[in-house]
């Protein structure tokens, strides 16, 4: 298919028309399938209560009706995406941004706890697997507490993190951080782990004909080496973190967050709003790891095929 | 061991290159101990080009490989430079070049040359000269800022020999550096190859399974066998110092090739 275009493209002349073709066109298909397919959803879940509430069960309404009142309900089932639109525009523009009914001010703070985590997951997740490659006891007696680790639901391990750290009086970002990083940190010590020990024997045992200590080789040819491993498990690391952060707002009695906000628009029947705010925490998860995957564009610029 | 490693590669000129005395290296193995190398006894001299060239199997790289100290021996002695190869290694006694270039492609060809300057702690200017320098030695000048990808095969490689001649060693060994190249490229870089051993004499040993190679390169060729590893004959080369590839239609050669084809047809039929 790829290959397809690109032969056509000297014919077709304008670069305009090829990222017109080759990007635009599929992605424009795609979304139009899904508003199409989400607008279907929201007229059929919609309808029943519409029946019940917007119009009278008994008395006489047209099939127009019925799709003009499923489409503008006060509590849907299912909003429709004009509405969640309207909801998550009204959101960012009629309150100042310290405002909790501004959604820039629950992405400010679950983004500081998923961020913090990050980087704290990261380092943790480095410092690992370099002592598991250095190491055969280590690589035994960490590596199945690490996987371990990970078959601990995060709903499970988040209440108790939180008392932990309450009582030893952190709050706040601190926790929240600390459980964004336990989801964090295990896809970058496996994928590290695994990038570490990539280089080929020939050039370890270069290394070792220059007399190089430990040091040297993990500076100079593992990390290097390692780097096209990491920045894969960096981009799943993020979004899990954002999923860890988010679910750590949960417990805590759902102050502020994108979490938070998810939650006390369950409790308050708000479809519209957990919709603004789910659609809020997919944006937050794409600008987070287009944010990790410029990095990685910058770090690996030189290399073949990148 | 201090002062070895103190002094510069230069003064640790020592009339023997490689004494290798009684060496055995042995694998033990699930059913019967292998011999890859059986009392081995070979005496390089400083400033000699040696070849050891043998089919699959002969040992011929793990005895270059020992005397890196790559590979332990089991049994006898293997002094380099009248040290250990520990202490040789630890002294930058020698460079290696792999039968792959092994360049990093996470650095250009000029910061390759000067990785094992950098991991002997020569100042960056410093080692960006040397390095430029041996670049200019393998005519590799003008590609200093490309990556190993941009690069040819038989570029590569040039590169990986100047990055084991970056820190001037007396010995330089060498693992079939040419084998996965064309044969075209392969003359060509046995004819530089050449030339630079002729301006600085430095000690080369040489694996190669192509006996051309090994009779239009070397003084000395270490024909060696399998099962168990070990030296069948050692021929010096009846050939002039110059060496110009035109040379490889002459009588001698031909009649040096057909000595080391019958060494090699000997350690077989045994």
């Amino acid at each position: 298919m790829v290959t397809m275009t690109k032969a056509v493209a000297p014919q077709l002349a304008s670069g305009w028309l090829l990222i017109l073709r080759r990007d635009v066109v599929p992605v424009a298909v795609v979304l139009l399938a899904v508003l199409t397919l989400w607008y279907g959803m929201a007229c059929w879940l919609n309808s029943p209560g519409a029946i019940e509430r917007v119009l009278d069960p008994q008395g006489p309404w047209t099939w127009r009706d019925l799709l003009r009142a499923t489409m503008d309900m006060e509590r849907p089932v299912m909003p429709a995406p004009h509405q969640v639109a309207l909801d998550f525009y009204a959101s960012l523009t009629e309150w100042p941004i310290d405002s909790p009914r501004n959604l820039l001010f629950h992405v400010a703070v679950t983004g500081k706890s998923t961020l913090l985590g990050f980087v704290m997951g990261t380092a943790l997740g480095l410092v690992l697997s370099v002592l598991i490659v250095h190491s055969r006891t280590l690589d035994r007696a960490l590596l199945p507490w690490i996987v371990a680790s990970q078959t601990v639901p995060v709903l499970a391990i988040a209440p108790i993190v939180l008392v932990i750290l309450g009582s030893l009086g952190f709050s706040g970002v601190a926790p929240k951080a600390v459980i964004a990083m336990y989801l964090c940190f295990f896809p970058v010590t496996v994928a590290m782990v695994q990038g570490l020990r990539s280089p080929q024997k020939i050039e370890s045992e270069m290394m070792h004909t220059y007399a190089a200590s430990r040091w040297q080789t993990l500076w100079m040819l593992r990390l290097p080496a390692a780097l096209p491993f990491l920045f894969p498990a960096l981009r799943v690391g993020i979004a899990a973190g954002l999923v860890g952060a988010m679910v750590a707002e949960l417990p805590t009695g759902a102050v502020a967050g994108l979490g938070a906000r998810l939650l006390t628009g369950s409790y308050y029947g708000q479809t519209v709003q957990i919709w603004s705010a789910l659609v809020m925490s997919a944006l937050l998860g794409l600008t987070l790891i287009a944010g990790v995957a410029l990095v990685e564009r910058a770090a690996l610029r030189h290399r073949k095929g990148l | 061991m201090e002062g070895i490693a103190l002094l510069s590669p230069e003064s640790t000129r020592h009339p023997m290159a490689v004494e290798v005395r009684k060496a055995s290296v042995v694998y033990q193995t699930a059913d019967s101990p292998v011999h890859a190398l059986s009392e081995i006894d070979l005496n390089i001299a400083d400033g000699e080009f040696v070849s050891l060239i043998g089919p699959s199997g002969c040992g011929k790289t793990t005895l270059m490989r020992v005397i890196a100290d790559l590979e332990k021996i089991t049994d006898g002695q293997v002094l380099v430079n009248g040290v250990s190869p520990h202490d040789a290694r630890l002294a930058r006694a020698y460079g290696y070049v792999f039968q792959a270039p092994a360049l990093f492609p996470w650095r250009t060809v000029l910061a390759n040359v000067t990785l094992p300057l950098q991991i002997h702690g020569k100042n960056r200017t410093q080692a960006k000269a040397i390095a430029l320098s041996h670049l200019e030695r393998v005519g590799l000048i003008g590609f200093e800022g490309k990556y190993p990808w941009q690069l040819s095969g038989g570029m590569q490689q040039r590169v990986s020999i100047a990055r084991a001649l970056s820190f001037e060693p007396r010995i330089l060994m060498m693992d079939e550096p040419f084998g996965a190249l064309d044969e075209i490229t392969r003359d060509r870089l046995n004819e530089q190859l050449q030339q630079l051993w002729q301006r600085e004499r430095r000690t080369v040993v040489f694996v190669t399974h192509s006996i051309a190679e090994a009779v239009y390169l070397s003084t000395k060729i270490v024909v060696m066998s399998p099962r168990p590893g070990r030296i069948v004959k050692v021929l010096d080369s009846t050939l002039p110092d110059e060496r110009h590839l035109g040379l490889r239609d002459s009588a001698e050669f031909v009649a040096l090739a057909h000595a080391v084809r019958e060494a090699l047809a000997d350690g077989h039929h045994d």
